[in-house]
């Protein structure tokens, strides 16, 4: 295809608008094409096609347009789409944004060279998740139970401790009758280098270093390289997972960042804005990478995401978080309120979900009691919150003892079952049976969402 | 006459191409060197402006454009039921078995398996005249379903000639004289997806669809031939919803649409419906089913496209005289298909960056829906109907937002998701007070019939427990229940009950995930009596206190997981033991005072 390279080279810019070059004059030009493009001062920037037509182009340049001119620059058409080289030894190595090697170490030698895009796993080829990942956090074991190959995002806040329940959970993950631990991907988009040191440091004080794979773009590194960062990170996921039948974790943070560069080119293009400036395809783009997750029949490896977002203003129908939110199985939600009161992790369950865990959990998978244990603190807790919001307007003394019983439990729910130390690695055993402790506290007759044998079986009264 | 243009630009899914002159608008086209489909959506003098049902990765300016002269079609016939399509109806799993695990881009395979032999059973004669839609004869489709060969829409003749035996959907099984040449005809069809086929009438609705689910069939129902619409942020079940319905509708034949949704969701249905038994068939639930699923990472046009197909397949099943009930999950997502799309046309937008046309392509897309007379000769007469059940996901579950307020224009039935519901895990998540049903009406004969002669005025009486409720939530808030009259506490046990023990549904216990309309008869009946004989008991004088705490009330808690089969027996138990109780309650007062 690219036979005569020096005539697919053009120092024909038109225009040069925000992250957009606009390139005339130029021929066989293919949609989604990567550009090279040097600067008169000899920079080299990387760019993308976004439309082609008949003798013109519009670049996306990752790097930012900052030195190009429309006399000199020039651009050149490489006749190839976006790609990652991947290889095995790439596990233990930093990138940065675009998967280019920042830890000082040889180039990667590649073993072969992937589209980024990631094509659409066929439905009829997926394998629903159904193995229990032990994160040893009560409230996602118990309550929003994490598995194989499910797409589970933090939803969290500027200020709150979302990178160390992301650390957290990346490092205490495993598959309970296997025990092998997960491998990590690290896409990190536009999060402060105090951010990416907190993990860096986490990762290789507990010796994850050595199974983990990071694409580091920073807050200071170019924008609009964070379109591509993730897709870097994926397609290198899907390689180890599917290639080398590797279990892995991706982690990527900050989709907030990822969103605002999808803004930021689309305003670029004056093209039509959705909800509050960000594209109408915004959720087409957001389910390109987080559908990657997942198992597919027939191989070994999985897919295991956790997208992390801060929610601007902790609004979870800002669009970010919502958009996400319809294309992820479930959410964690942080709570500032339970921050601010101290407790870790602020997982706050009521509007956390994980919509694959009935699937998950049960006999054999993690304890014949799970699902009902996990509606009975749901609901207790549901209820000892709504007696918090009474007791402000009518005073304890207005409640009957019922009521007094669920305001006690929302509030020991909060210290005993909610609460756990930063290395804490809770079996599920611990968790469960943690949480009938917790139900011993109010009538049994409440218990209303337990099977009556369970209740025999597991109930700290009946088990004398 | 141009029958092959050349692209002049590609923008994301959009495709420009120049020399078209003489295409038609939804013409179909395939596009580049790899003949990737497209469908035209604008012309401007001769340029056409396509829609392209797959990647555009890697096109050039430059590469050709070929009509094919035919709008967007679906192939009809044996076959398309426990079959599983994308957004234009290409076999997953065939695509699966030829190029792997991925969807690749320019891969054709058709809609139905030419291999395949079916055994046709004729049931015209020779020599008979027919008209469009009458029957030719039977193929056993799968174990429920017999599906009947049609003479298609606007043909009609006399049969020269009519086989039997096995064939595959395109040998010729008849030849018809028409007025024009002789017509020959096979087992399938083909018919454009944005066209409604044909019908004779349009019929009252009179039948419900029951669906198994207490708040929709005695609370909100729908009828056969009706629309209803579940708007519900995220977390709140709308998908959950579908898949009940889909399972437990007592509709023969069931269209599920995956419309820009989670893959791992397609993968569960076609997982769970093979190992599910219908309650009215007692075959697994992929006997009577089809899917259709263009996930939210395949092609936004043929996302845009699925809903078409998926109503056209229903209403070919329609014409044979069943009910056939279709489920799209989501339409927000095809609406957004179609605002990303306008927004590539640069179309001035309307509201939120939707088109203009949005309400019109939605009443449009509902209005398909309906209970007919199907096409076929005066001397038959033959009903079959298409229901709709569409899921609407607002953005920040904001009911406001275009798509949810042009759907409910539409549709007939509201099923409003709560999320302060689904946040304390109270599903399905309906809520009461904010749904509604509009064909209450026509239902209500159905509904009274003599096995639960006063079906509507229980349901009417619960809910104005749920009303009153409310009213004195509101007034809990400032006092604290304490401060209420005895009878008033009475009520607020009751709507709990309701509440808690009648419309809360597990969809994931064996039992409760299907209830029968006999059982929810029945349990509605017992609460109700619950409700009379405490409030004769709060008159006589007994303490609100005593009655929280009867121990009946277990076993109305549990009544749910009761077997349908077995409830009738478990009912007149509950009810003596109840009675027993009050009684007791009575006389200790009595001796106490």
């Amino acid at each position: 295809m690219a036979a005569d390279i020096s005539a697919r080279e053009y120092t024909t810019i038109r225009e040069a608008a925000g992250p957009l070059i606009v390139v005339e004059g130029v021929e066989g030009v293919a949609y989604g094409e990567v550009v090279k493009i040097v600067t008169p001062s000899g920079e080299e920037k990387m760019g993308q096609v976004l439309e082609a037509r008949k003798g013109l182009a519009v670049i996306q340049v990752f790097e930012g347009t900052s030195g190009i001119d429309t006399a000199k620059t020039r651009v050149r058409f490489t006749g190839d789409i976006m790609r990652v080289s991947v290889a095995q030894d790439m596990v233990g190595r930093f990138f940065d944004g675009l998967g280019r090697p920042i830890d000082g170490g040889p180039e990667v030698i590649p073993e072969d060279r992937l589209s980024i895009t990631g094509e659409a796993i066929n439905p009829t080829a997926r394998d629903y998740p159904r193995e229990f990942i032990q994160t040893g956090i009560s409230t996602i074991d118990g309550m929003n139970t994490l598995v194989r190959g499910q797409k589970l995002p933090i939803f969290s806040g500027a200020g709150m401790p979302h990178n160390a329940l992301a650390a957290q959970i990346a490092r205490q993950a495993k598959v309970l009758a296997s025990g092998e631990p997960f491998s990590v991907v690290f896409a990190a988009m536009g999060i402060t280098h105090e951010e990416a040191s907190f993990f860096m440091h986490d990762f290789e004080r507990t010796g994850a270093i050595e199974r983990i794979v990071a694409f580091l773009n920073l807050a200071d590194d170019p924008a609009i390289e964070r379109v591509i960062t993730p897709r870097m990170a994926l397609t290198t996921a899907e390689f180890l997972a599917y290639e080398y039948d590797m279990h892995i974790l991706v982690i990527l943070t900050d989709m907030t960042n990822y969103c605002e560069a999808l803004r930021e080119i689309a305003a670029a293009r004056e093209e039509v804005p959705g909800r509050r400036g960000y594209p109408g395809y915004m959720y087409t783009d957001l389910s390109m990478n987080y559908e990657r997750a997942g198992r597919i029949k027939g191989r070994n490896g999985t897919i295991t995401q956790i997208p992390i977002l801060s929610m601007p203003d902790d609004d979870i129908t800002h669009p970010i978080p919502d958009l996400t939110g319809y294309i992820t199985e479930g959410q964690f939600v942080l709570s500032r309120d339970l921050h601010r009161r101290g407790i870790f992790p602020p997982v706050d369950v009521l509007p956390s979900l994980s919509r694959l865990m009935n699937e998950g959990i049960g006999p054999e998978r993690t304890r014949e009691d799970h699902s009902g244990v996990s509606n009975q603190l749901y609901a207790g807790y549901a209820e000892g919150r709504d007696m918090r919001d009474l007791v402000a307007v009518v005073g304890e003394e207005a409640l009957t003892s019922r009521d007094r019983k669920y305001l006690e439990f929302a509030d020991e729910f909060e210290k005993r079952f909610v609460t756990q130390g930063k290395n804490e690695d809770r079996s599920i055993e611990e968790t469960l049976d943690l949480g009938w402790d917790l139900m011993a506290t109010l009538p049994e007759g409440e218990l209303k969402r337990i099977d009556e044998q369970i209740i025999k079986k597991y109930h700290p009264s009946h088990k004398g | 006459m141009g029958e092959e243009g050349t692209i002049t630009k590609i923008a994301g899914p959009l495709v420009v191409a120049d020399n078209m002159r003489g295409c038609e608008m939804y013409e179909v086209v395939k596009i580049g060197d790899e003949g990737l489909m497209g469908e035209t959506i604008r012309l401007d003098g001769a340029q056409a402006y396509v829609q392209v049902y797959e990647d555009t990765t890697g096109l050039k300016p430059g590469e050709p454009v070929i009509r094919t002269k035919a709008p967007l079609t679906v192939e009809l016939g044996p076959g398309i039921l426990k079959n599983f399509y994308d957004g234009v109806q290409r076999p997953l799993k065939a695509i699966g078995k030829k190029v792997g695990d991925y969807i690749k881009r320019g891969v054709y395979v058709d809609a139905l398996d030419r291999t395949t032999k079916w055994e046709f059973t004729p049931t015209a004669e020779e020599g008979k005249q027919v008209v469009g839609g009458d029957f030719l004869g039977t193929v056993q489709e799968t174990k429920v379903i017999t599906h009947k060969i049609l003479v298609p829409p606007g043909l009609s003749g006399k049969i020269l000639e009519l086989k039997a035996g096995k064939f595959s959907v395109d040998d010729c099984i008849a030849r018809l004289q028409t007025d024009g040449e002789d017509q020959e005809l096979t087992m399938m069809q083909k018919w454009p997806v944005r066209k409604g086929r044909p019908y004779k009438d349009k019929l009252d609705l009179e039948v419900p669809l029951l669906t198994g689910q207490r708040i929709n069939d005695t609370f909100f129902p729908l009828a056969k031939g009706g629309t209803a619409t579940i708007p519900g942020g995220f977390g709140t079940g709308k998908t959950v919803m579908q898949h009940q319905v889909a399972r437990w509708a007592d509709a023969q034949v069931i269209v599920y649409i995956g419309c820009g949704e989670r893959g791992n969701e397609m993968t569960e249905v076609l997982e769970d419906f093979p190992k599910l038994i219908d309650p009215y068939s007692g075959e697994n639930l992929m006997e009577r089913s089809t899917l259709i699923a263009n996930t939210s990472n395949m092609p936004v046009a043929a996302r845009e496209a699925s809903i078409y197909t998926g109503i056209t397949l229903a209403e070919y099943y329609r014409d044979m005289g069943y009910d056939t009930a279709i489920q799209a999950d989501s339409t927000s997502r095809w609406a957004e298909a179609l605002r990303e799309i306008s927004g590539r046309l640069e179309e001035m937008p309307g509201e939120e960056g939707y088109p203009a046309y949005l309400a019109t392509r939605l009443s449009d897309f509902y209005e398909r829906a309906g209970r007919v007379k199907a096409l076929c000769s005066d001397s038959e007469e033959r009903i079959g109907s298409v229901s709709v059940v569409g899921a609407v996901s607002p953005p920040g579950g904001d009911f406001s937002e275009p798509v949810t307020q042009n759907t409910l224009r539409v549709a007939g039935v509201f099923w409003a998701l709560d999320s302060t519901l689904a946040d304390r895990r109270h599903f399905p998540a309906i809520s009461w007070l904010r749904s509604y049903s509009l064909y209450l009406g026509h239902l209500t004969e159905w509904f009274n019939k003599p096995a639960t002669p006063d079906f509507m005025e229980q349901r009417d009486e619960m809910m104005s427990i749920l009303q009153k409720e409310a009213e004195l939530q509101e007034i809990v808030q400032l006092v604290g229940a304490d401060a209420l009259p005895a009878r008033e506490r009475g009520t607020l046990e009751v709507a709990r009950m309701i509440r808690e023990d009648f419309l809360q549904q597990n969809a994931y216990h064996d039992v409760d995930s299907y209830c029968s309309l006999e059982k929810q008869y029945l349990m509605a009946k017992i609460i109700l009596q619950w409700y009379d004989l405490a409030g004769e008991v709060i008159d006589y004088g007994v303490s609100i206190g005593k009655i929280e705490v009867m121990g009946i009330k277990g076993a109305m808690a549990r009544m749910k997981y009761v077997p349908s089969e077995e409830f009738e027996k478990q009912y007149d138990k509950m009810v003596k033991e109840m009675k027993d109780e009050f009684e007791a309650l009575k006389r200790k007062e009595t001796e106490s005072a």
